[in-house]
């Protein structure tokens, strides 16, 4: 196996008393698309900053591009593409000096930052905002800028900390999109999120933290397989009934989960355990059945659910 | 692969003009607000002489220490000008870096280190000081009030004035979560307190011995002494002027210190 591009042996940040992330490792190998799932506060963030090389980690070993990011950490960022949580773009600068001056900390000089800068302006479909102020630009389009500062320096690998979080369906298809693209040029991404559809979308491979450490390790598909069953089965029956009818049903289907607002049965054929339940006399007001996602693999695996 | 040798080498360019990229922003970003920076550098003074030459003085015809009034507080106003357009680049511009923009941490990401925004910031602010105090010392030359040979020296005495109040307040803003209304009280409690006591329109000889301290801990009251001596040539103790200028570069280089350290600390942690 080739170097892996990122190397995290039993790695700790601690703030005070507070440990925000315990003891985690994995390899990231080059060109892979590598995503940390979890809920808010799990560790994910922290973790990408010390990948970052912007936040000193307390104990264990990590290497990125083969550096030590508390040794040389300004080396490492020459390589990285950084999409940060919250924008924090240039407000007092139009669009396109956001990129210039962006390009110039690489120590790009003007002529090679003007022409990068456009090029990802139209990668970015801003282009006709290229003047425009900041401030005025709708969510996507702040996102997608900082995407587009983000590959000024034609990172190795991006960082990208919950790419989506706060956008609406359609900008957020077209971010994916974009980063899709990146991902087939080759380009390696590590992406926090805590939506399993974008997890999915996104990632060849994923880590689920949670409270700072790894529980599962895998491909998307290979987590569902390993965690969950082909088929979850949704009965809803009203939150004052749901637990009383999960006890006369608990025969059906490989597991459940029982939910305030609904029963989760888990089986390899949904339809055939709803026919069986049905067949028992308990009609549920709704019902569904879907294939099983990440979603599943964490309630499986923490008994929260991701997004609370 | 590129290797880790290989990456370093390359970093080169930003390890070594990291500082003067970060001054470039400064410079791009003030374009915006270039109009305000040019209306109140030319309309400060302004306002200022034609109040105190014209106005003021007429009260005193027989001058302060052996100058007409007008010789005597051109350099107060000037470095009290200067300086607080210092206490006002140490604050705001500073916290909204970390708080309201965050511009400090997407700064942080690229090859630019810490103590390389805080140079950059700086070297930025002394250009900004230096063109502020260069057209005040123009207006006050004009009114006659400042002679030439020695007194251009006023500017980068009022840089050095100016960074020996804005270092200390950028150490502070720089680990201050919020604002809550710290920035409003410095302003009064010790922006403004600092004016009226540092013997800008009168010797620091009338204030009541008791209140003479505030003065000598007051950079605005080293800077102004320093501008007199080098604009009319007020007559005191060579060790007192040593000291004006030790105060001042104390101050400047201790609040630089400072920052730099609470840069590093805010965007490494």
């Amino acid at each position: 196996m080739p170097e892996p591009v990122i190397h995290a042996n039993n790695i700790v940040k601690k703030y005070d008393d507070f440990v925000a992330v315990n003891g985690i490792s994995f390899e990231v190998a080059r060109g892979e698309s590598f995503g940390l799932l979890g809920p808010n506060g799990a560790g994910k963030s922290t973790t990408m900053k010390m990948i970052a090389a912007v936040s000193t980690r307390t104990s264990g070993e990590l290497t990125v591009l083969g550096l030590d990011p508390n040794t040389d950490g300004p080396a490492i960022r020459s390589q990285l593409g950084v999409v940060p949580q919250e924008d924090n773009l240039d407000q007092e600068l139009r669009v396109r000096e956001n990129l210039i001056t962006y390009g110039r900390f690489f120590g790009m000089s003007h002529a090679e930052c003007g022409k990068r800068a456009d090029e990802l302006l139209e990668f970015a479909q801003l282009s006709d905002r290229a003047k425009a102020k900041v401030e005025p630009l709708s969510g996507g389009m702040k996102r997608r800028l900082t995407i587009a500062r983000s590959l000024m320096n034609d990172p190795q690998m991006l960082l990208l900390d919950e790419p989506t979080t706060g956008l609406d369906p359609q900008a957020r298809h077209i971010l994916w999109d974009r980063l899709f693209r990146l991902k087939e040029n080759g380009t390696t991404l590590v992406l926090t999120t805590h939506y399993m559809d974008e997890a999915e979308q996104l990632s060849d491979r994923i880590i689920v933290v949670d409270k700072g450490e790894i529980m599962a390790e895998g491909s998307p598909a290979y987590l569902i397989r390993t965690y969950s069953t082909r088929e979850v089965l949704e009965v809803r029956y009203g939150s004052d009934k749901n637990a009383a009818v999960a006890k006369k049903i608990a025969d059906v289907g490989e597991r459940q989960e029982i939910l305030p607002d609904r029963i989760l049965i888990y089986s390899a054929d949904g339809e055939r355990d709803l026919a069986e339940i049905t067949s028992r006399g308990h009609h549920p007001t709704t019902s569904l059945v879907r294939r099983s996602s990440l979603e599943d693999v964490f309630l499986r695996l923490t008994g929260r659910s991701l997004v609370e | 692969m590129t290797s880790p040798s290989e990456i370093t080498a390359k970093a080169t360019n930003p390890r070594r003009w990291g500082w003067w990229y970060i001054t470039e922003l400064r410079l791009r970003e003030m374009r915006g607000y270039l109009s305000y920076v040019i209306t109140s550098s030319f309309g400060n003074p302004i306002i200022y002489l034609l109040a105190l030459g014209v106005g003021l003085s007429s009260l005193v015809p027989q001058g302060i220490d052996g100058v007409p009034f007008l010789v005597f507080v051109a350099p107060a106003i000037l470095m009290s000008t200067i300086l607080s357009v210092g206490a006002e680049e140490g604050m705001y511009p500073v916290l909204s870096g970390f708080k309201w923009h965050k511009i400090f941490f997407a700064i942080h990401a690229t090859p630019i280190t810490p103590g390389q925004i805080v140079a950059g910031f700086f070297v930025h602010l002394a250009i900004r000081f230096g063109f502020t105090a260069g057209v005040f010392f123009l207006a006050i030359l004009a009114f006659g009030a400042v002679p030439l040979s020695t007194g251009w020296l006023m500017i980068p005495i009022a840089i050095l004035g100016a960074f020996a109040i804005m270092t200390p307040l950028a150490a502070y803003a720089a680990q201050l979560e919020d604002d809550t209304g710290q920035f409003a009280l410095i302003q009064r409690m010790v922006v403004m307190p600092m004016f009226l006591f540092s013997g800008t329109f009168f010797p620091i000889s009338e204030i009541p011995d008791w209140l003479e301290w505030v003065a000598w801990i007051s950079p605005l009251w080293h800077a102004s002494q320093l501008g007199r001596v080098v604009s009319y040539g007020t007559v005191e103790p060579i060790w007192l002027t040593i000291l004006h200028f030790v105060v001042l570069v104390a101050f400047a280089f201790v609040g630089a210190v400072l920052t730099r350290r609470a840069f590093i600390k805010r965007l490494t942690r």
